[in-house]
C-alpha cells in the first residue's frame, strides 16, 4: 500500500498537495501528546474525509499501530471515512422539530437528493445528516446547511433552498 | 518501606490485608473467598469491562467492581447478596443478548468462562432481545485462526495480550458502544494484517470467539486413503501438555501414550519432530561456527518459531541477515521425510502426506508459505513433475488440542494406554531436541553441540542453568575454551522486540539469540491446552527437563540416525544439499 501510495503520489499533484499540507502540520504536532486526534482532524479538513491511505500514512508517521489509528476513526462520529459532499444538509428529528413535521421535510430531502442519512449525493454537493435537536426548538422544524440554521420549515421551502447551493 | 496493613470485613469476617490490594484479591487470596470475573486477567489486562466481579459496599450506593477497587481502611464487603447475584446474572444476560448461545457446537463448550457463569449464576433465559438485527461475519482470512465477532463479550483481554505482551498491536476495539468490534485496521482480517498467528490471543478469550483454523477433516481424510502413506510428527512441547486434554495432572509426561494415541488412530509411521529439532541445531549450530570463524554477521538469531520469523519480517525487515536461515523442525522434518526416507523406503513422495503435531497455531501459516515445496523441487526433474503437481513439504499442522480431539472422537482411553516407542528412523531423538519445547532450550542444545564441535572436548555439565527458566530475557555469558560466548535468550514478542531494537541499531552485545514467539517458549504455545493454572508452564518446563535428564543421548550430534542422515545423504552440516533442502529465505512484509 505505501509503496503504491508513493507512485499515485507522484501523478496525482493534487494528492501530493494535500499529503504536503498534512506532513506540515505533522512535523509542527506530532511531537505532542494525543496528536493523533489533532493529526486526524487536520487530515480530515485538508482531504474533507479520511481515505485509508491517509490512515495507513498517519500510523507510519506517528509510529502508532494501524490498528490504534483506526480505532480512533472508527470511535468518533465525526470522522468519516466516505467522502463527504460540498455541503452538509442536517434535518433535525428532535421532539420539538419531528412534532412539527421535521420528517416530511426529512423525506422530500431524501427524494429530492436520492439518499439516506449518512450518504453523499452522486456529484458531491450534498451529505445528508440526521441531527436530534439544535437549540432552535421555537424556529422548528429546523434544517441547518453548513453552518447557517433555517427554521420553520416546509417540504417545498426546502427544495427551493436547496436549489440555492451550488 | 512497610507496607500499611488495613483492617477490612469480607462477608462479616475480619480481614488484615496490605494497603493497595483490591477487593478481588483481598477476597480470592486472604478470605478465600472466589469472586466471579470474566474480563480480568491479572497484569495483563486490567480494564474493568465486564462488570460480573460487582461486590456490595456497606455505604456505597452502587455495586463496585471487585477487580478495580482498592480496600479501604475498615471497607466492609458483601460479596454474594442477592442484589450482587442478580447484577451478575443480569450482566451475563446482558452479555448473551447478542450471542449465538451454540454451546452444543461451539469448540469451547468444554472450557468457556462465558458458559460456566451461565450456569453458575443460575442464567435459565435471556430477557433481553437482541440489538443487531444481523449476525456479524466471520473473519476467515487467516491461515491459523478464526474469530467469530458474535461470541465474543468485549472483555479485551485479546487485544491487551496482543499489545503489551507480543507487542503486534494487530488488533483493538473498533466503533463505539453496543457496535463495538474486535477488529483489524480497515477490518481486513488477520491474514490480511501484522498479525503473526500466535494464538496467544485464542489462549485468554474466555470464550468460542477466537479458535483455530481446524485441519481434523484433512487428517481422517488421509488416515482413511488407502493409497496414501501418512506420517505423524511431534513436536516437542507437545508430550509434556496433551495429558491435560484427558484429565492427567499437570506436567505428566505423556511421550509414550501420545506415540500408542497416534498409532491406534491409524498414522502409518509415528515419527518425531525431536528428530529435526537435532537437526535442526546440528545446521544452526554449524551455521554459528561458521560466521563466528568467519567474521559473519552476529548476532545469529534462531529460526525455529514462525511467529517471531513472521515479527522479524514484518517489524525488523532491515536486519534480516541476522536471523538464521535454517528452516523450523517442523519444515525440516517433511523436507526430509519426503526426499531422504521416501527415496530410502522407495516410495513415491507424492503419496506421502506429512501431518505435524503442534503447540502452535503459527505453524499452520508457515507450512503455506510457498517456498516451503523443498521436496517437490527435489524431485521434480527426476519425476518429471509438472509445475500443477506441486506438493507442500508438510501437509496438515494439528495443533494439541486438535490430536487430542482426534484420539476422543476416535473413542481411545488415552490415560490407560500402554506407553510405546516412536518408529525407527525418524524417531530417534536426543534430550537437546526434547527441550526445544521450552524457552531457552534451543540456545542450551546448540551450546551443547557448538561446545564439543568447538573444542572437540567434552562438555562435563550438559546442563545450562542461565539460559533456563521463565523471565522474559536471559542472558549468560559461555566459556569455550577461554573464548567468551555472549548469549540471550527471549520469550514473547514483546522482549523479543527490546533484543532487535539493540540489533537494529548495530548495539547488540551479543554472538548468538534465540527468540521464541510465546511465552515460556513453545510449551505456552497458541495451540496447548487452555489450562486455568496459573504454574502451568512451569509445570510443562519441569516435566521437559525431566523427560531430556532421562534420555540415554543428550547432544543432537550423538543422536545415531543423525549421524547417519549425514553419511547417507547430506554430507556435512550446512552442505549444499543441506542448504538447499533444510535452509529458507525471508522477505520484507512491513507493507502487509
Ligand atoms: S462461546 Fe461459550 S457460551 Fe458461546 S456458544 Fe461457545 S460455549 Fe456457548
Ligand atoms: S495471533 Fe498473536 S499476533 Fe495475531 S492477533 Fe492474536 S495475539 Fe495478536
Ligand atoms: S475475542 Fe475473546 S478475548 Fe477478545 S475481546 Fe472478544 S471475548 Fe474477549
Ligand atoms: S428539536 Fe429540532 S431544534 Fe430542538
Ligand atoms: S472482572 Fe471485573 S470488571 Fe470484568
Amino acid at each position: 500500500m505505501s509503496m503504491n501510495l508513493e507512485d499515485r503520489l507522484n501523478e496525482n499533484p493534487e494528492l501530493k498537495k494535500q499529503f504536503d499540507e498534512l506532513d506540515v502540520y505533522i512535523d509542527e504536532k506530532a511531537s505532542q501528546q494525543g496528536s493523533l486526534i489533532n493529526v486526524m482532524h487536520r487530515a480530515q479538513e485538508i482531504f474533507g474525509y479520511l481515505p485509508d491511505d491517509v490512515l495507513y500514512y498517519v500510523a507510519k508517521r506517528l509510529n502508532v499501530p494501524r490498528s490504534t489509528v483506526y480505532g480512533v476513526v472508527t470511535f468518533y462520529h465525526f470522522f468519516s471515512r466516505v467522502p463527504k459532499g460540498r455541503h452538509t444538509v442536517s434535518v433535525c428529528l428532535g421532539t420539538a422539530c419531528y412534532v412539527r413535521g421535521g420528517s416530511t421535510v426529512y423525506d422530500r430531502v431524501m427524494k429530492t437528493l436520492g439518499i439516506k442519512a449518512g450518504e453523499t449525493s452522486q456529484d458531491r454537493r450534498f451529505t445528508l445528516d440526521l441531527v436530534r435537536c439544535v437549540g432552535a426548538c421555537g424556529l422548528a422544524p429546523v434544517v441547518v446547511i453548513d453552518k447557517d440554521t433555517y427554521g420553520r420549515m416546509t417540504p417545498d421551502k426546502v427544495v427551493t433552498l436547496l436549489n440555492k447551493y451550488a | 518501606m512497610e507496607t500499611r496493613m488495613l483492617n477490612v470485613k469480607i462477608n462479616g469476617r475480619d480481614y488484615q490485608v496490605p494497603d493497595g490490594t483490591t477487593i478481588l484479591r483481598a477476597a480470592r487470596e486472604y478470605a478465600k473467598i472466589d469472586v466471579p470475573t470474566l474480563c480480568y486477567l491479572e497484569g495483563i489486562s486490567e480494564e474493568g469491562a465486564c462488570a460480573i466481579c460487582v461486590v456490595e459496599i456497606k455505604g456505597a450506593r452502587n455495586l463496585q467492581r471487585a477487580c478495580l477497587t482498592k480496600v479501604s481502611e475498615g471497607m466492609e464487603v458483601w460479596t454474594n447478596t442477592s442484589r450482587v447475584r442478580e447484577a451478575r446474572k443480569l450482566n451475563v444476560e446482558l452479555l448473551l443478548a447478542n450471542h449465538p448461545k451454540d454451546c452444543l457446537t461451539c469448540e469451547r463448550s468444554q472450557n468457556c468462562d462465558l458458559r460456566e457463569l451461565a450456569s453458575e449464576l443460575g442464567v435459565r433465559e435471556v430477557e433481553f432481545p437482541r440489538t443487531r438485527t444481523e449476525w456479524l461475519p466471520v473473519d476467515n482470512t487467516s491461515l491459523s485462526l478464526v474469530r467469530d465477532p458474535n461470541k465474543c463479550v468485549l472483555c479485551r483481554r485479546c487485544v491487551n495480550v496482543c499489545a503489551k505482551v507480543q507487542s503486534v498491536y494487530a488488533i483493538d476495539i473498533m466503533g463505539r458502544g453496543s457496535n463495538s468490534t474486535v477488529s483489524t485496521f480497515l477490518d481486513e482480517g488477520l491474514g490480511n494484517v501484522e498479525c503473526v498467528n500466535c494464538g496467544q490471543c485464542l489462549l485468554v478469550c474466555p470464550t468460542g470467539a477466537i479458535t483455530e483454523r481446524s485441519e481434523i477433516p484433512d487428517v481422517w481424510k488421509a488416515l482413511g486413503d488407502p493409497d496414501k502413506v501418512v506420517v505423524v510428527e511431534t513436536a516437542p512441547a507437545v508430550r509434556v501438555a496433551i495429558g491435560e486434554e484427558f484429565g492427567m495432572p499437570d506436567g505428566t509426561q505423556a511421550t509414550g501414550k501420545m506415540a500408542a494415541a497416534l498409532r491406534s488412530l491409524g498414522f502409518d509411521e509415528v515419527f518425531d519432530t525431536d528428530f529435526s529439532a537435532d537437526l535442526t541445531i546440528m545446521e544452526e549450530g554449524f551455521e554459528l561456527i561458521g560466521r563466528i570463524k568467519n567474521g559473519g554477521v552476529l548476532p545469529l538469531i534462531t529460526s525455529c518459531s514462525p511467529g517471531w520469523v513472521k515479527f522479524a519480517e514484518t517489524f525488523f525487515p532491515k536486519v534480516l541477515d541476522h536471523v538464521s536461515t535454517c528452516k523450523s523442525p517442523q519444515q525440516m522434518f517433511g523436507t526430509v521425510t519426503k526426499t531422504y526416507w521416501a527415496e530410502k523406503m522407495g516410495i513415491d513422495p507424492r503419496k506421502i502426506v506429512v501431518v505435524s503435531v503442534m503447540p502452535c497455531t503459527a505453524k499452520k501459516f508457515e507450512k503455506e508459505r510457498p517456498e516451503m515445496k523443498t521436496a517437490f523441487h527435489y524431485w521434480q526433474e527426476k519425476l518429471g513433475l509438472k509445475d500443477e503437481e506441486a506438493f507442500k513439504d508438510v501437509d496438515c499442522v494439528l495443533t494439541t488440542r486438535e490430536a487430542a480431539k482426534m484420539i476422543r472422537e476416535a473413542g481411545i482411553d488415552f490415560a490407560s494406554l500402554p506407553d510405546e516407542d516412536f518408529d525407527k528412523p525418524l524417531g530417534e531423538s536426543t534430550g537437546a531436541g526434547v527441550i526445544f519445547g521450552a524457552t531457552g532450550g534451543v540456545m542450551e542444545a546448540a551450546l551443547r553441540t557448538a561446545y564439543e564441535v568447538m573444542t572437540k572436548k567434552s562438555l562435563a555439565k550438559l546442563d545450562f542453568e542461565d539460559v533456563r527458566g521463565l523471565e522474559g530475557i536471559k542472558s549468560a555469558d559461555i566459556d569455550i575454551d577461554g573464548t567468551i560466548l555472549k548469549v540471550a535468550v527471549a520469550n514473547g514478542l514483546g522482549n523479543a522486540r527490546v533484543l532487535m531494537e539493540q540489533v537494529q541499531k548495530g548495539e547488540s552485545p551479543y554472538h548468538f539469540i534465540e527468540i521464541m514467539c510465546c511465552p515460556g517458549g513453545c510449551l505456552g504455545g497458541g495451540g496447548q491446552p487452555i489450562s486455568d493454572n496459573p504454574d502451568i508452564k512451569k509445570k510443562r518446563a519441569e516435566a521437559i527437563y525431566r523427560e531430556d535428564a532421562g534420555k540415554p543421548i543428550r547432544k543432537s550430534h550423538e543422536n545415531p540416525e543423525i549421524k547417519k542422515i549425514y553419511k547417507d545423504f547430506l554430507g556435512e552440516p550446512n552442505s549444499e544439499k543441506a542448504h538447499h533442502l533444510l535452509h529458507t529465505e525471508y522477505c520484507d512484509r512491513s507493507c502487509e
